[in-house]
Formats: structure tokens, sequence, C-alpha cells
């Protein structure tokens, strides 16, 4: 069941999703007005509190808070502990005793919104944490297919890539079995997790087997650190047996579309054309970011404030 | 003469398989008797029905902070710690600050042990110094100032040779080599088990060939040297198997295992808490099982409690960065307890591993209660029911994965040399 807050899909049971889904077909409807604002979450204050530096997710936060009316405050403490400054928890609690409505939490190792979220009264939503979970991402992919396919029931839904590494491939993993799907991952055995058949999944190390038959390809970015050393030989080789193109795409559905969270690394997971133009849907994701975000603030952020009052 | 008289309580005495309803009188800090009924009028009485009563533990492996580190921990209270856990001799590990790498260092620890620890301190000297793996430690000197073992633990000496001549040198002295057997090149950033676990957290695994590959080394330098390896808080399967085979073959290697690991296992970091971060990591299920086995079957020696304080604020950050330790002391006997409620264990086994084995691998004369030996007792209830609370506890930092969690078995009163250090009434009694 949803809790205060969203901290991974792993929580969520089907009919929280579907009710999410349903709240972000309306947040799109706004999207397309004219004037691009409602005064739902007026008077309400959002912090996006981003460790690991993220234009594009904090973008999409931001505009959704402020689609919503809500007064969106970013916050990105130049290092984490690491640097021995002040601790994450200290940190949330300072920022917590500002009172926000919800604090949106982006950090590089796992863990760290679960951790805040035990310590904080506001509720935290997630925005990707480590390799552990990115809940927001995969809720409008789910959203992006249900556009595009129009059901999520029965897809088959192939991601490609470093899944070791990806919080986007966990949270899609449960996004998408949840929601009836069938997953298979494909990528190199090195960056594919131990036992990640226990995540519900089937694993392969053949692209062309996993996309046969695929519904949905969905590629995952790779870090270009991880592109030679221990994990990779060569972009070259990553490329040759796991970059999407068209051609390899003729495996899947002839009706297949292509996804990647982004940013993408252009001629490494996908070719150039395959990013621009059907079937990739990458730009509909972007879209759709807005809406799910909105969708999950609206749910989230609109809450404390009546808990308060019942409570006086 | 001073005479103590335990009065009533089930003595359990691994050196000599004594289990049964005894009386046990002290004289002059040594055990003069222990016998169905005793007659001592004279003697101070210390009531022990309902409890057992067994020789006083002894921790082969624990952290104590000082000297240099005394915000975690310091010796006045992890001794008491100790003696509130049931613990009368607590072998302190090299990696303080400065590292006990000199024979300045061990005295200054005894010095200290005299007089602020309410039980008796053992230091453990660095095997090289700094804990650098380059210079092996002067262990004459350091056997000669107090030292009872040498270790790095916390770091793995990783170059094999270095690695055999420490073995090797030992020999010269008689003392074990007690290891932290990580292969840290394929730990790496590894911060949990490396399974099901690590896959769903997303935080990066460490696998149980880390601990494998890096015992395996150690057993065939022990063989090639003929020194004593004592395998630090085994926590693997594949481990506890090779130490089996190892022993089977004369080779001379001993091992101890930890509390947390025959009773925890990874899936306790699911809720990313760092008091579930230990070194190495908590495992799966059947390397639990596996240790448990092998301490039942005598693979391993002791229950080590690899006692690893570290303060609130080093906790909580993020868990890759936490440092990896749990507190032990106070928690270990009500924690193993459940082995023998579970049928696991035997009383007779759990107090061995507790007492008399773990004596016997730093060839120490306590761990047992036979006549003439130091009156070091622990006398518990196995039934009182508590719940732990760190922040009543004696340790000076809060890191346990037992925080709030009601145990089953409290240690009632210890002593040391015959004098009561701790009653779990009045509390630790300093010397």
């Amino acid at each position: 069941m949803m809790g205060r807050g969203l901290l991974g899909i792993e929580d969520l049971d089907r009919d929280d999703i579907e009710l999410i889904l349903d709240t972000a077909q309306h947040m799109k409807e706004v999207g397309e007005r004219e004037v691009k604002k409602v005064p739902t979450l007026r008077g309400r204050t959002i912090i996006n509190l981003f460790f690991e530096s993220s234009t594009r997710t904090r973008t999409s936060f931001e505009i959704a808070g402020k689609r919503l009316s809500a007064d969106v405050v970013n916050f990105s403490p130049s290092s984490s502990s690491l640097s021995k400054s002040e601790s994450i928890l200290d940190t949330a609690k300072t920022l917590d005793a500002m009172d926000p409505d919800a604090v949106v939490v982006r950090h590089q190792v796992a863990g760290v919104p679960k951790r805040i979220a035990d310590v904080l009264d506001a509720p935290v939503i997630n925005a990707g944490d480590g390799a552990h979970e990115h809940p927001t991402q995969a809720l409008l992919d789910l959203m992006t297919v249900v556009e595009n396919k129009g059901r999520v029931d029965g897809l088959t839904v192939t991601i490609v890539g470093d899944i070791a590494h990806s919080r986007v491939a966990r949270s899609n993993v449960y996004a998408f079995t949840k929601m009836g799907a069938e997953v298979r991952v494909a990528g190199p055995p090195t960056m594919m997790p131990v036992e990640v058949e226990s995540l519900g999944v089937k694993a392969f190390t053949s692209l062309r087997e996993a996309l046969d038959g695929a519904d949905v390809v969905m590629a995952l970015r790779i870090q270009r650190e991880r592109l030679s050393g221990s994990m990779l030989p060569s972009v070259r080789e990553y490329n040759a047996t796991f970059g999407i193109d068209r051609a390899k795409m003729r495996f899947a559905k002839d009706d297949a579309i292509v996804m990647h969270p982004g940013p993408v690394n252009r001629g490494v997971e996908l070719s150039h054309d395959l990013t621009d133009d059907r079937p990739s849907v990458i730009l509909d994701q972007v879209r759709n970011g807005v809406a799910m975000r909105m969708a999950v603030l609206y749910l989230l952020a609109g809450r404390k404030r009546s808990r308060n009052e019942e409570a006086s | 003469m001073a005479r103590v008289l335990i009065r009533g309580g089930r003595v359990i005495d691994p050196a000599v398989e004594r289990d049964e309803r005894a009386d046990v009188l002290i004289e002059d800090g040594r055990i003069a008797a222990v016998d169905a009924s005793i007659d001592a009028r004279d003697a101070e009485m210390v009531d022990a029905s309902g409890c057992w009563v067994t020789p006083g533990f002894i921790d082969l492996h624990a952290h104590l902070r000082e000297p240099g580190q005394e915000y975690k921990e310091d010796i006045a209270s992890g001794g008491s710690a100790g003696a509130a856990g049931g613990f009368t001799s607590i072998c302190c590990m090299a990696n303080t600050d400065p590292v006990n790498d000199d024979p300045s260092v061990t005295e200054y620890i005894l010095d200290r042990a005299r007089n602020e620890s309410p039980v008796k301190i053992l230091p453990v000297a660095a095997a090289t110094k700094g804990l650098k793996g380059e210079i092996m430690t002067e262990m004459a000197a350091l056997v000669e100032a107090g030292a009872v073992a040498f270790s790095d633990d916390g770091r793995t000496i990783m170059d094999s040779d270095m690695q055999r001549r420490v073995l090797e040198y030992s020999k010269m002295v008689g003392r074990p080599i007690s290891v932290h057997a990580e292969d840290l090149s394929l730990v790496r950033d590894g911060v949990v088990n490396e399974g099901p676990v690590s896959t769903k957290l997303g935080l990066p695994g460490n696998p149980a060939a880390a601990e494998t590959i890096n015992v395996s080394r150690d057993v065939h330098l022990a063989e090639i040297t003929g020194g004593h390896l004592h395998v630090g808080h085994v926590s693997t399967g594949g481990a506890v198997a090779l130490i089996r085979e190892a022993r089977a073959r004369g080779i001379h290697v001993t091992g101890e295992v930890t509390p947390h690991h025959l009773t925890l296992t990874d899936a306790e970091t699911m809720g990313y808490d760092t008091n579930t971060k230990m070194a190495p990591p908590l495992r799966g299920p059947a390397d639990v099982e596996a240790c448990i086995v092998g301490l039942a079957d005598g693979t391993l020696d002791a229950i080590a409690t690899d006692h690893a304080p570290h303060a609130v604020h080093e906790k909580e950050v993020e868990f890759t960065e936490a440092p990896p330790g749990v507190l032990g002391l106070e928690t270990a006997l009500p924690v193993v307890l459940q082995l023998v409620r579970d049928g696991r264990l035997t009383p007779m086994q759990l107090i061995a591993a507790l007492t008399f084995r773990p004596a016997k691998v730093f060839q120490l004369e306590t761990g047992r209660l036979t006549r003439g030996a130091p009156a070091d007792v622990a006398i518990f209830d196995p039934e009182r029911r508590w719940t732990y609370d760190t922040t009543k506890g004696y340790s000076k930092s809060r890191n346990s994965p037992w925080n709030g969690k009601e145990m089953i078995g409290r240690v009632v009163t210890t002593l040391v040399d015959g004098e009561v250090v701790f009653h779990v009434d009045r509390g630790v009694l300093h010397p």
C-alpha cells in the first residue's frame, strides 16, 4: 500500500499504481492548457533536496510543483556527508523544521530517501537513490506505455543495458510486473545483478533473444566511466552487442516502441536516428514526467495539512 | 583469607564437562572447590539459584578504541560493557590511534586497564606496523609487554609473502595470527552480502568468495609455515568448510564466529539501517546455518563479539559511507542463548565456545572453574527477559541492531578474580 511518501514501486500495489496513473492523466490535461497552472497546492511548500545533481529530474519536479501553484524550493547540498560538513539526517531535519509539505530527495547512494523518511514529518518522494529505485520514472514510463499501447497487461517489456547499476531498471521491473507485463532484462553479464531473476524477470545475455516478440524496448543509460574497464571492454563492443538500432529492432514486434530514461548516449545505447524518431517515445516520456510528478505531488503534498487540521 | 561461596546454581564447566547443580567456593581469587553442597559459613554468599554458573566469558575479538578514539569507547566503558555481559577477559584489537604496534602502546593499554577496567583486558597487537602490511611488528617485545595474539584486524594483509612471514615469525613467540580474511580486491566497494538482498537494495555487493578466497590462501600459508592461524569473524559456509578440512589435515587453524553472524541474515539490512552494516557483512540463511553447524561440530572454536563501537554521527550517514561494525559485549549472551533454546547447541557447547575453547585458542589460564583457576565467573539467568536499550548500556556508542529488542537471558553477577565486578541491580562495581 502506498504510504505517506513514495520511496519505491516495490511498496505499491496495483490499485495504488492505477490511482496514480489516473491522476496523472488529469494532470496532463492541465499541461495542455494555455495557462498551465491550477491552484491545487497553493500555499504548500515543496523542497527539492538533490544531493546528486540532476537538471532534468529536478526541473521536471519543479515545473510540476509550480503548475500546481506550490512554492518550490531547490536545495542542492554541494556535497554529501562524505565531506563531513553536515550529515544527511541533520540536513533533512533542518529542512523539516521549516515545515515543508513534501520533500523530494535524490541521492547517489541507495537507501538515503528511506533513512530521511524515517526521521521526517513531511512525506518524502524518492527522485532516485543510487541503484535502488526511481519510482516516478517508472510511473511515467508506465503512463507512456499505456498511452502508446492502450494497456500494460500481457505486454513483453525488454530492458537493456546496465541493469546492475540502474535504479530505473529496478523500479520498472516492479512497475511492469505488478501491472501484468512480462519483463525481460538483457545486458552483458558484468552488468547483471546477482540472482536478478529473484526480482521476477527473465535474464538474457543475447539481445536478439531478449527482443524476440517484445512490445516495449527500454534502453538504459550507461555511465561513461563504466564503458571501458572491468565491466566492459569498449564502447564499440557494447554498441555492437547491446546498442539498439533499427536493424536490431526487427527482432522485436513490428509495432514495438523504444524508450530511454535519458539523457541518451547517442551511438552507444541507441542509434542516432532511433533516438529522435518513431518508434522512439523518449519525448513522450519527458512530457509525461511532468504530469506524473504533478500527480504524485498532488496525492502526497496535498495530504499533510489536512492531517494536521484533523489533529487540531 | 577472602572467601566467596556461589550457592545453588547450575554449574557448567566445559573444562571438565561438568553440568550439575553445585556450589562454587572461591578463596583468594581462585577456585577452591566445586561440589554439590559446600558448607562455608564465613564466606561471602552469592545466591545463584535459578541461574547458570559458568566460567567468565572470554572475547577474543573486541574494539575498545583506546587510545585515540575515546569518543566511541574506552577501556573503562568497554570493560564495563563486558562485565555487564558476563565477559571477564576481553582481547582488544590493535586498530587504535596510535596503532598497538609498539610495546609502549601495549603497556599503556594494560596500565589503563589496571586502573579503569572491571575486567581483564588482553591486548592483541598489530601484526604489521601501522597495520600497513609492510613491516612486521616486534613480536617478541610485544609478547613481553603483554600481547596475547597478533592481528591487523580491520585490514587484511593482502601481500601473500607478508602474510606468510608473519605466520612464520609468530611461531617464535608461540602466539596466533588472527586474521580479517577478506580479499579486498574482490570486496571493492561492497557493503552488503552479494545476493538477492544486494540486488534488491541496489547497494554494492560483497561476495562470500571474498572471504573464502582469503581463508583458502591463509590456510595454505599456515600449512607451509606451521604457524597458528586464527580466522576472525567467520561468516561463510565456504570458510567453515575450508577450516574443517584444514583441521582434519592437522593444520593449526582455529576460528571464531560472532553472535550476529550466527543469528542474523542479510535480510536485516533491508531497511538500510547502518547498524546492520558489518565487515564481513551479514550473509544469507545458508551461510548462517553453516556457521551454526561449524560451531556445533567444533570446526569453529569460539564465539567472539567483534564489539565495534561507532558514534551515532558516524553511523547516521549514507549506507556506503558508514563504518562497519556493531556493539556486541552486552548482548552476546542473550543473542546466542537462542541457539540453545532452538536446540542447535547444547548448553555445554555454547558455554565452551564462550569460555574454555577461546581460552585454549589464546592460551589463557582462565575459562574454567577447576580448582586453582582464577575465579572469573559469570552467573546468569537464562530465562530472564529484558529489553536492550543502548542509551542505558555501558558502551559509549549505540550502534546495535538489537536496540529496543527483547532479550532472553541476563547476566546477574560477574566475578573477576573472586571479586564481584557487576551485579544486575547494582551495576558495574569498579575495582
